[in-house]
C-alpha cells in the first residue's frame, strides 16, 4: 500500500515537470498555430546546457535555471525567424515539416558531437524516506520549481502589456493588427518563450535523470501526449495533464511490468486524439482565455 | 641501361603480387558509439593487440609463407539495421576473407546472415547467446562461455551465504540478458531461492527509478540483472541512491569494466560474472600467458584489460592456431581446423560443438565470478569464484 | 488502351528492366545490394507520396506497414512453415485490413493531430509487438538459414527476393500513376487542396481517405516481408524504425510531392547519398543532418522539389513524366 502511494507521489513529481515540457508547445501552437517539432531537441538542448555549464564551467546546478531560461529564448527567437517565419500562412504541412527538418538537423549535429553516450548532470539534494522508500531530493525541487516558472509564466501572460499583446494575437492575428500590435514580432518572442520552456524542461529532468542526445524524442512525445489531454493554447491545462499523466504512470507501474507502460500511454495518446481533441479541459468545460 | 632498368621494373612487378597476396584480411564492425561502445571498443583493443604482436612477429605462418595480418572496420553505431549493410559490404567490396563478429548478440545474430549467406568463416568473442548457433550454421564460431551459464557461479556461491535468498530478476530486454536470466532463473528455483520478482525493461531505458522501487516493494534481497555498461551502471548507482537494501548484487556486463569503479561507493560489494579476469591461473599451450596477456595490454593500453578485451583477442589467437594448424588459408581447411580445436590459452580452453543441432557453440570455456572490494581504501576486482581460482573472500553481505 | 500510348508508361518499364537487368549481368552482387535498398526506399516514398503528395496528410508513421508486413511474413514462415509467396500476400492483406481498422480511427482527424496520431500509432505498435510473446517480443523472430533451400540456397534466393522487390517497385510506380489520372486520384487531390470544399462538392471524403490508407499500406508490407525475409532476422526497433518514415518523406518531398516521378528520383539520389555516407568515418552521422537541411531548403525555398524545380526549367517534361 505504502508502495502504491510512493509510486503516485512520485509520479506526480515528475509528471509536474511533463506539465512544464507540455505548456512550451501548448502555447505556441495555441498562439501561432504551429507545431514544434523541435521541442524534443530543445528538451534536450536545455539538457546538455545544464551539463556544460555544471561540468566545463563549475556553475551550482540549480543556478543553472536562469541561464537556461534566457538561452532558450534566444535561441527560439531566430529559430522562429529561420523555420517558422516563411510557413505561418500556409497549410500546416510546411510548418510541421519546417520544424521537424530543424529537428533533424539538430539530432544529427548533437549526434555527432556527443554520440549517443549516456550522460548525467551530478545534483543531490537530500531526499524525503517514507518507510522504506525515498523521494529523491531531486524530484521534489524539479516539481517545486516547475510551480514557481508556471507560476512567473500566468503573472506574464496576464498581467503585463506584452502577454497582453501575446494574448491577443493569439485570439485573432489580423484584429490584433489592425490595432497596431507588431505581429511577427509578438510571434517570435512566443516562439521563445516556449522553446525556453523546453529548455527549462529539459534542465530540470537532467537533475533527475540520465539522458542521451536520443531522449528528446521519448519527452516530445509525452509533451504531445499532455498538450493534447490538457487542450491545445492552455497552459494551465497542460499542467494539470502533465500531473495527470504522472499518475497514470504512477498508477500502472506496481501493476504491470515496466514495458507497458508505454504502450498504455501511446493508446492513450491515440484515444485521447480521436475521442477527445478539446482535451480533459474540453471535459471539464474550462474556456481557453 | 635500358635492361637493368627491365630488369628492375619486372622485380618490382615479381615483388607487388607476393606482397599482395600474403595479406590476410579480417573484417569486422565495431560499436565505436552507441550505448555498446564501451565494450566494443575494448574488445576491439584485445584484437587489435593480437594483430600488431602478430605482425610484429612476422605474420601467420601457412606452410612457409607468411601472412601480414589486416583489419577493415566500421562503426555500426550499436545499431542492428547497419550491421547486415556493412558486413555486406566487408564481404563483397573489401574482400574480407574472414569475419570477427560485433559485440553483442543482437548484433551477432544479424551479422550471422550475411557471413552463412556468403560463406564466410565468423569468430564470435562478443555474443554469448546461444540461439544463433541452433539455427544450421557451418561457418560460426563462438569463442566464449554461452549466456546459460552466466550466473551458475553467482547462485553457487549465494548458496554458501544465504539459502533462503529473494531474487528480483530485473534485465535489459535483450536476447543475451533474456537468455542469462532465463537459465538462472531455473537454477535459482532448483536451488530452492524464491523468485520475488522477474522483470525486464526496454534496453534504452535509463531510469530505473520506478523499476527499483518495485524492487524494494518485492521483498527482495538479493539482485540479479543488467544488461550491457549504461543500464548496468545507472542500476548500481541508482539501488545505491535509492537505499533498496540489496545484500546481494550480481550485474552483467557492466561491472567488468574499470569505468565501473568511478562510481564510488555505489560499485563496493558488486559482483560480476566475467568470462575471464587478469588473476585466472590458465596454462596456455600456445600464445602469450596470462601474465604477458596482461603486460602487454597495459603496456599499450596504460589500463587493465577488462574480459571483453581477453576475448578480442582470443578471437585472434584461435583463427591463428587454425590457419596454421590447417597450413591454408582455405575456407573449408580453415573450418575444419576450427571444428578439431581443443585449445588450453590464457583465456581459458576453447572447444566448439561440431554437430549440425549446436555447431559452434562453445563448449569448454567456464565463467568465473569477480566482486568489487575495497582494499586499502580502492576499489579492486577480485575474484571470489570458483574455488580454485579464489584471489579473496566473498564480502557479503554488501557493504 | 490509351495508357500504353503514354510515354511515361514505357519510363517507368524501362526503369524496372534497368533494375532487373543491370545487376544481372555478370551477376554483379554488389550493384544488386545497392539497387536492392533503392528499389525499398522508392516503394516506400512512392506510397506514402499517395497520402502526402495527393491528398495532403503526412503519415510520419507509415513505417508501420512495412514492420507489420515484415513479421507477418516471416512469423508465417518460420512459425507455420508457409511458402514466401503466400506468406507475402497474406501479410500484405492483413497490413491493409489493420490499416483500414486504425484508418478508421485516425482518418477523422486532420492535419496536424492526424500526423501526430500516426507517429503515435507507430510507436504504439512497436511497444505492443515487443511484448508480444509469439512474436518474440523484444528479441525478434529468427529465420532458420533452411528457409532459403526451397528457393535454391541462400544465393539463389537473395535474387529471387531481389527480383520480387523490383517487382514491387513497378508496382508501386505503377500503382502511383494509375491512382493519379483515376478519378479516384482526382478526388484525393481535391481533398488536399481543401477538403471541406470537396466534401460540399460530392467527394466521399471518409471513404477515399481510409481507401487511400489503406492500399498505401499494402505494396509497403509485401517489401517489408521481402526485406526482412532477407534478413533472416526481425527486430521491433528495425522492424518500426521512425527514422525510416522519416526518410521516406524527405525523399518524397525532395523528389516531388505529387509527382510519380519524383518520389523515385528522390529514393535514388537519396540512396546514393546515403550508401556513401554509411561507411564515411566522418560523416556517417550526418546523415539526419543533411537529410533535415534538405528537407528544410525544399519546404522554404522549393515546396515542388527536384520534379517541380525540373518542369518550371523545361515545361516540356511534363508531356513525357508524370
Amino acid at each position: 500500500m505504502l508502495g502504491l502511494l510512493a509510486s503516485i507521489l512520485d509520479g506526480v513529481l515528475i509528471g509536474a515537470v511533463y506539465g512544464l515540457a507540455g505548456m512550451g508547445i501548448t502555447l505556441i501552437w495555441g498562439v501561432m498555430d504551429v507545431v514544434n517539432l523541435t521541442h524534443g531537441a530543445m528538451i534536450v538542448a536545455g539538457m546538455f546546457g545544464t551539463y556544460l555549464l555544471v561540468s566545463a564551467a563549475g556553475i551550482p546546478v540549480y543556478a543553472t535555471l536562469p541561464i537556461v531560461l534566457v538561452g532558450g529564448f534566444l535561441v527560439g527567437v531566430p529559430l522562429y525567424w529561420i523555420a517558422v517565419h516563411r510557413v505561418i500562412g500556409q497549410p500546416p504541412l510546411m510548418s510541421l515539416l519546417s520544424t521537424f527538418a530543424v529537428n533533424l538537423v539538430l539530432v544529427g549535429l548533437g549526434t555527432a558531437v556527443w554520440g549517443t553516450d549516456l550522460f548525467n548532470v551530478p545534483a543531490s539534494l537530500p531526499g524525503f524516506s517514507m518507510g522504506r522508500y525515498t523521494f529523491p531530493g531531486t524530484h521534489l525541487m524539479a516539481a517545486a520549481l516547475t510551480a514557481v516558472i508556471a507560476g512567473v509564466l500566468y503573472l506574464f501572460l496576464y498581467r503585463t502589456r506584452i502577454g497582453k499583446a501575446v494574448r491577443a494575437v493569439s485570439a485573432n492575428r489580423e484584429a490584433a493588427e489592425l490595432v497596431g500590435i507588431p505581429t511577427a514580432r509578438v510571434l517570435a518572442m512566443a516562439f521563445g518563450i516556449g522553446v525556453a520552456l523546453a529548455c527549462v524542461a529539459g534542465m530540470l529532468i537532467s537533475t533527475m535523470f540520465p539522458f542521451t542526445v536520443l531522449s528528446g524524442d521519448a519527452y516530445q512525445l509525452k509533451s504531445f501526449l499532455v498538450t493534447v489531454l490538457g487542450g491545445l493554447g492552455n497552459p494551465t491545462g497542460a499542467l494539470v495533464a502533465g500531473v495527470a499523466l504522472g499518475l497514470v504512470e504512477g498508477l500502472t507501474t506496481p501493476f504491470v511490468p515496466v514495458s507497458w507502460t508505454l504502450v498504455i500511454e501511446f493508446v492513450l495518446f491515440v484515444v485521447v486524439l480521436i475521442a477527445v481533441p478539446g482535451g480533459l479541459m474540453q471535459l471539464l468545460r474550462w474556456r481557453r482565455s | 641501361m635500358k635492361k637493368i632498368l627491365l630488369a628492375a621494373a619486372l622485380g618490382v612487378f615479381a615483388a607487388m603480387p607476393a606482397f599482395a597476396d600474403n595479406t590476410i584480411t579480417i573484417g569486422m564492425t565495431v560499436s565505436k558509439t552507441g550505448p555498446l561502445n564501451v565494450d566494443s571498443v575494448s574488445q576491439l583493443r584485445g584484437s587489435e593487440l593480437w594483430r600488431d604482436e602478430v605482425n610484429a612477429a612476422g605474420g601467420i605462418k601457412v606452410g612457409n609463407k607468411h601472412y601480414k595480418v589486416r583489419f577493415v572496420e566500421y562503426d555500426d553505431q550499436s545499431v542492428g539495421g547497419r550491421v547486415q549493410q556493412l558486413y555486406t559490404r566487408l564481404i563483397l567490396q573489401d574482400k574480407a576473407q574472414f569475419l570477427f563478429g560485433p559485440y553483442s548478440s543482437g548484433l551477432v545474430a544479424t551479422a550471422a546472415v550475411i557471413s552463412e549467406q556468403y560463406g564466410k568463416i565468423m569468430l564470435i568473442g562478443g555474443g554469448a547467446e546461444g540461439k544463433t548457433y541452433t539455427l544450421g550454421n557451418k561457418y560460426l564460431f563462438q569463442c566464449i562461455t554461452r549466456a546459460g551459464e552466466y550466473l551458475s557461479g553467482a547462485i553457487a556461491e549465494l548458496k554458501e551465504h544465504n539459502p533462503h535468498a529473494k531474487i528480483a530478476f530485473v534485465y535489459s530486454d535483450d536476447p543475451f540478458s533474456k537468455a542469462v536470466v532465463a537459465a538462472a532463473k531455473k537454477a535459482a528455483v532448483a536451488a530452492g531461492f524464491t523468485v520475488a520478482m522477474d522483470e525486464s525493461y526496454p534496453p534504452s531505458t535509463t531510469d530505473f527509478t520506478a523499476v527499483i522501487n518495485k524492487v524494494i516493494s518485492s521483498g527482495a534481497d538479493t539482485f540479479f540483472g543488467g544488461g550491457h555498461y549504461a543500464d548496468g551502471a545507472t542500476l548500481a548507482r541508482q539501488l545505491h541512491d535509492q537505499k533498496a537494501g540489496m545484500k546481494w548484487v550480481s550485474i552483467l556486463v557492466a561491472p567488468d569494466s574499470e569505468k565501473f569503479k568511478t562510481l564510488g561507493a555505489a560499485a563496493d560489494g558488486i559482483t560480476v560474472p566475467s568470462q575471464w579476469e587478469p588473476q585466472v591461473k590458465y596454462k596456455a599451450d600456445f600464445g602469450p600467458s596470462v601474465e604477458q596477456f596482461t603486460a602487454e595490454y597495459v603496456l599499450k593500453y596504460k589500463d587493465l584489460p577488462d574480459y571483453h578485451a581477453a576475448s578480442g583477442y582470443v578471437v585472434g589467437l584461435i583463427l591463428q592456431h587454425a590457419i596454421e594448424q590447417a597450413h591454408s588459408i582455405d575456407p573449408e581447411k580453415v573450418t575444419a581446423a576450427l571444428n578439431k580445436t581443443d585449445a588450453h590459452t590464457f583465456f581459458g580452453q576453447v572447444k566448439f560443438a561440431t554437430d549440425p543441432g549446436h555447431h559452434g557453440l562453445q563448449v569448454a570455456h567456464q565463467m568465473v565470478l569477480a566482486q568489487w572490494q575495497m582494499k586499502d581504501g580502492k576499489l579492486v576486482k577480485q575474484m571470489v569464484w570458483p574455488d580454485a581460482a579464489r584471489t579473496a573472500a566473498v564480502v557479503y553481505p554488501l557493504p | 488502351m490509351t495508357i500504353l500510348r503514354r510515354p511515361f508508361f514505357w519510363i517507368i518499364a524501362a526503369v524496372i528492366a534497368l533494375f532487373a537487368v543491370a545487376p544481372s549481368v555478370g551477376n554483379n552482387v554488389e550493384l544488386r545490394e545497392n539497387l536492392l535498398l533503392a528499389a525499398v526506399y522508392i516503394t516506400l516514398a512512392s506510397n506514402i507520396n499517395m497520402m502526402l503528395g495527393y491528398a495532403g496528410y503526412v503519415n510520419f508513421g507509415s513505417i508501420v506497414f512495412f514492420g507489420l508486413g515484415g513479421y507477418f511474413c516471416v512469423w508465417l514462415m518460420s512459425a507455420h512453415g508457409w511458402p514466401l509467396l503466400a506468406a507475402l500476400l497474406a501479410g500484405g492483406c492483413a497490413v491493409s485490413a489493420l490499416a483500414l481498422l486504425f484508418g478508421l480511427g485516425i482518418l477523422r482527424l486532420r492535419g496536424v493531430y492526424f500526423a501526430l496520431a500516426t507517429i503515435g500509432v507507430n510507436e504504439g505498435v512497436m511497444a505492443f509487438v515487443a511484448n508480444f510473446g509469439p512474436w518474440g517480443g523484444s528479441s525478434g523472430i529468427y529465420l532458420s538459414p533452411m528457409l532459403f533451400q526451397p528457393l535454391g540456397g541462400p544465393a539463389r534466393a537473395l535474387w529471387v527476393i531481389y527480383y520480387l522487390l523490383v517487382g514491387v517497385m513497378g508496382l508501386s510506380l505503377y500503382l502511383s500513376y494509375a491512382v493519379k489520372r483515376s478519378k479516384f486520384g482526382l478526388g484525393l487531390r481535391a481533398i488536399g487542396q481543401n477538403e471541406d470544399a470537396a466534401a460540399v462538392l460530392g467527394v466521399r471524403t471518409p471513404r477515399f481517405k481510409a481507401a487511400v490508407y489503406s492500399l498505401s499500406a499494402f505494396l509497403p508490407a509485401i517489401a517489408g516481408g521481402l526485406y526482412f525475409f532477407k534478413s533472416a532476422f526481425i527486430q521491433p526497433p528495425d522492424a518500426f524504425d521512425l527514422q525510416f518514415s522519416t526518410e521516406t518523406i524527405v525523399i518524397a518531398m525532395l523528389g516531388g510531392q505529387g509527382t510519380v516521378a519524383g518520389p523515385a528520383l528522390g529514393a535514388y539520389l537519396y540512396e546514393e547519398l546515403r550508401g556513401w555516407l554509411l561507411t564515411s568515418p566522418t560523416f556517417s552521422h550526418f546523415q539526419l543532418v543533411i537529410a533535415g537541411v534538405l528537407l528544410l531548403a525544399i519546404v522554404l525555398f522549393a515546396p515542388g522539389g527536384l520534379m517541380g524545380w525540373l518542369y518550371r526549367r523545361w515545361p516540356r517534361l511534363r508531356d513525357y513524366f508524370e
